[in-house]
């Protein structure tokens, strides 16, 4: 188990619910950070697959750069309060952008349509300065809980409120399986590197994070944080979230200015009319 | 006859009227002179689809407004208000 200190908070746990994703810049120390381009740039672990669905605990046990990474209570704190204990290992893949690359990836998610409450998370990790003329992945803040297909969504270019990682090495981004994503061209002289993790949970994703602020007042209005690119559709994103919120918590009455308690009210009390 | 090449603009609305806001939008030239990429722009071409329509802007498709389908009536999926609009240009 992680020290509580490490876990996230009831407000950073909703920010994650609106969002799709959560950062924390330069949360890897440089040391770890220059080990891990050491073990890229020399190929000292394995660029594909490793056997997928086992504990994460069985990977890279010896790797002083990515397996450090993976081991730093801060990193374990963030996985357990999105997963639960005893996460699963899915996928890792280095991407790499080379340089002079200028044509940007097109957005996806990494999904099927996926219609589960319960998600898996992908860890986004930079191990070098990352400015925009370099790329970074670009997020599409709330875009996790879309039912989409994969490249299905290729046709869009640019959203209002697009979010590229301009971020110094270390960074960490935390993100839900469902968030649209694309990797960014490449206008540098030099290789860019992004390290993805996928994980799954093994147990029921409820309260695992830092729940003494649950009732904090703000997670309301963060809940109900509008991105702007969906338009109209804002409320239908709001619903969705207050869901999600309620599966997070395990409370199905959770509200947020009464918007699913209105829809789900259906009396079946019965009075005779004129009876007072 | 002058050779012509079309440009097709994507524009998705905040709502279906004409007159309401940008929120994403894509642009693929056919003439190859542009050339247009994810994440190239953070501000929209047009503040609306009428406004694009001022500038020449031909729309050639229409969204439906396609009733949810029941159970699915709190589900989102693709944007929902998409125009595409076009401009012939001579190469």
């Amino acid at each position: 188990m992680v020290e509580k200190k490490h876990l996230l908070t009831s407000v950073q746990m909703a920010n994650f619910v609106a969002d799709g994703f959560l950062r924390f810049d330069e949360l890897v120390p440089e040391e770890i950070n220059r080990e891990v381009m050491r073990e890229l740039d020399n190929r000292l672990i394995n660029f594909g697959y490793e056997p997928q669905g086992q504990p994460l605990t069985n990977l890279w046990q010896d790797s002083q750069g990515i397996g450090k990474v993976i081991r730093m209570p801060e990193v374990e704190g963030i996985i357990q309060s999105l997963l639960g204990i005893d996460p699963l290992y899915d996928h890792h893949c280095p991407h790499q952008v080379g340089p002079g690359h200028l044509e940007g990836q097109v957005w996806h998610a990494d999904a099927i349509i996926d219609t589960r409450q319960h998600f898996d998370i992908q860890l986004f990790y930079f191990p070098h300065d990352t400015p925009r003329e370099m790329g970074g992945t670009m997020f599409l803040p709330g875009s996790h809980l879309r039912r989409i297909h994969e490249t299905d969504i290729g046709r869009y270019q640019n959203f209002i409120g697009q979010v590229p990682v301009v971020c110094k090495a270390g960074t960490l981004f935390v993100g839900h399986h469902g968030i649209w994503h694309c990797a960014q061209p490449n206008k540098t002289d030099k290789l860019r590197y992004m390290f993805k993790i996928r994980l799954n949970p093994t147990v029921r994703q409820l309260k695992m994070w830092n729940t003494d602020d649950l009732e904090d007042e703000r997670i309301g209005g963060i809940l109900f944080r509008n991105h702007r690119w969906y338009g109209n559709d804002d409320r239908l994103e709001y619903a969705n979230r207050i869901k999600f919120w309620r599966f997070l918590i395990g409370d199905p009455q959770f509200d947020v200015n009464y918007w699913l308690t209105r829809i789900e009210n259906t009396p079946e009390r019965r009075v005779l009319a004129g009876v007072g | 006859m002058p050779e012509l090449r079309q440009k097709l603009l994507v524009l998705y609305s905040h709502t279906p009227d004409l007159n309401s806001h940008i929120t994403a939008w894509a642009l693929y030239d056919g003439t190859g002179k542009e050339h247009h990429t994810t994440g190239d722009c953070d501000t929209p071409p047009y503040k609306s689809v009428l406004d694009a329509m001022k500038q020449g802007w031909r729309v050639i498709q229409f969204p439906q407004l396609i009733p949810a389908y029941p159970g699915l009536e709190l589900s989102t999926s693709y944007l929902r208000f998409e125009y595409i609009l076009e401009q012939l240009e001579e190469i």
